[in-house]
């Protein structure tokens, strides 16, 4: 992350340095990975709802679901969407277990045709989806990985330092306050960034995988401990969906940061690897 | 003012943009997945994943088998449940005892087994986790002939690379159901012709007299109601050409994942 440039305003008063934030490495694997995610969210969705309820321990017992997601006739003949999670019964006509479909009308599903590739009800599609851009995932991270412990990005960029760790309460107070960092410590990422990404590479996304590989019957024929790891089949399903669940609120807070920390400066910083920092005097010295 | 207006346009911009750019992209996958080209890119990762499978399982990794406590109260008969052709309703009605299985094709001996002559053969009982592609599990007993020892008693020729299991189920109007494996899990220990479930004769919903059980792969590949197994160079001339039923509609002919 060397600096390339200061410029300043008209003014003279907000000096701004352009800082090299992200190598090349970095932007392609982070937008093939954005694809990926995508894909992988969408077409899960899809057979997700080939069988809209989740399970733990080795087999479906149709009584011991923790996630069900269907429709109910009504009293008055209508239906509604019910979502059932443990003892606690939702109604969630329009968005699950009931929605609009494709045609435009109503029909029982899990999740609605809007989360769904395809959009209209198609597992077998569904999973041809999954599987290209679960190996797109795979061979992408494991490239990512190569080259983040290769070339020293992991320990440089993402692992905290003892400083960072120490003051983490005031990085949390200022994300809250949407304050962001200038100077010398805009340059990088901050210790919530750095715990965020690391969670999500080293944990959420590993966790996806070896879940969803556990799901295979020939994997399971071959590394039987996986069953053992995650306590079952279902189990590994269930473990799958709430990594879905978390990598998708990941994206969200993600995609919020960018849009309150200058949408175009932190786009710009991805594809060009440009990216520009707000000095202050005092460090206006350096430049 | 002024300012406050211009950040909310830009915000409604940005907003419809968006919901413009999702219905697109929603609107361009399902015209994607209809594209036959696009469809044979995604369809390449099912050899990337058949090799990488068959890379790591050896001929002897088996399919984890479970005790009788873990035995599925229910298992859900998926697919046909019952079978409309007349044969099999009358070989039904006297307990399958005049039914008989053929084998023909690249074998040295083509012949029949009755269901008494199957049970007579070297047999294998397992109690494994059915995955179906729909995301569920069941775990059952299987009690059959094991397919190999078959295969070995009628001799392949040496041109046989896939063993066809012919059905007597339709599950849509004019296709009888088939599938088919290679020979890797053709002669793998737990690929069994099972004629009992639980202890009992194999039910009707369940495929009765005779399923193949290929505990390696998902449900759709455990073919019911077989009548006929078939040895081939090549399945291509079979159905639609593309190996079994469910791989005529899409799905994978590989069915590890």
């Amino acid at each position: 992350m060397d600096s390339h440039q200061a410029s300043h305003d008209s003014n003279g008063q907000h000096a701004r340095v352009f800082v090299h934030r992200h190598p090349l490495a970095v932007r392609i694997t982070h937008w093939v990975n954005a694809l990926c995610l995508l894909v992988l969210l969408l077409s899960g969705l899809q057979i997700f709802n080939a069988h809209p309820a989740l399970y733990f321990g080795e087999t479906s017992e149709p009584d011991r679901a923790v996630l069900m997601i269907g429709a109910e006739q009504n009293a008055d003949g209508g239906y509604s969407g019910v979502t059932q999670i443990g003892s606690y019964t939702f109604n969630t006509t329009g968005v699950l277990g009931l929605s609009n479909g494709p045609s435009g009308q109503l029909e029982e599903r899990g999740f609605p045709s809007w989360l769904t590739l395809p959009s209209y009800r198609d597992l077998a599609t569904g999973r041809r989806w999954h599987f290209f851009f679960a190996w797109g995932l795979v061979l992408n991270g494991l490239c990512y990985l190569i080259y983040a412990i290769w070339s020293g990005h992991a320990r440089r960029d993402l692992a905290p330092t003892r400083n960072q760790l120490r003051h983490i309460g005031r990085s949390l107070r200022e994300h809250l306050l949407l304050r962001f960092p200038d100077g010398e410590q805009g340059r990088g990422y901050n210790v919530l960034q750095k715990l965020s990404y690391l969670a999500v590479i080293f944990g959420l996304l590993p966790l996806a995988v070896l879940t969803g590989l556990t799901m295979s019957p020939a994997l399971d024929a071959a590394f039987p401990f996986l069953l053992d790891i995650f306590g079952g089949r279902q189990s590994a399903r269930t473990i799958h969906f709430l990594c879905a669940l978390g990598l998708t609120a990941f994206v969200i807070v993600h995609v919020a940061m960018v849009l309150a920390s200058g949408v175009w400066n932190n786009m710009r910083a991805m594809i060009t690897g440009r990216y520009s920092v707000p000095i202050r005097e005092t460090a206006n010295d350096r430049t | 003012m002024i300012e406050r207006k211009r950040t909310l346009s830009r915000r409604s911009f940005i907003i419809r943009g968006a919901a413009a750019g999702g219905a697109a992209l929603l609107g361009g996958c399902d015209q994607l997945s209809q594209s036959p080209s696009f469809r044979d890119m995604l369809n390449r990762a099912e050899g990337l994943t058949e090799w990488a499978q068959r890379l790591v399982l050896s001929q002897r990794s088996l399919a984890r088998e479970y005790a009788e406590s873990d035995i599925s109260a229910y298992f859900k008969p998926n697919g046909s449940t019952r079978v409309a052709d007349p044969e099999y309703i009358r070989a039904s009605q006297n307990g399958f005892a005049d039914w008989k299985l053929r084998i023909s094709g690249l074998v040295e001996r083509p012949g029949e087994f009755s269901l008494d002559e199957l049970r007579c053969l070297p047999s294998r009982t397992q109690i494994t986790r059915h995955d179906c592609v729909e995301g569920w599990s069941a775990i059952g007993k299987w009690k059959g002939a094991q397919l190999g020892p078959i295969l070995q008693s009628v001799g392949l020729k040496p041109d046989a690379r896939f063993i066809v299991f012919h059905c007597a189920d339709k599950l849509s109007f004019f296709s009888n159901y088939y599938e088919s494996i290679d020979l890797i899990d053709a002669f793998h220990p737990q690929t069994i012709l099972a004629y009992e479930m639980n202890g009992a004769a194999l039910p009707v919903p369940h495929g009765a007299p005779l399923r193949l059980r290929v505990e390696r792969q998902l449900g759709y590949k455990h073919a019911k109601y077989i009548q006929h197994i078939e040895v081939v160079s090549s399945y291509s001339d079979i159905g639609d050409g593309l190996g079994s039923y469910w791989a005529d509609r899409g799905y994978e002919w590989y069915a590890g994942i």
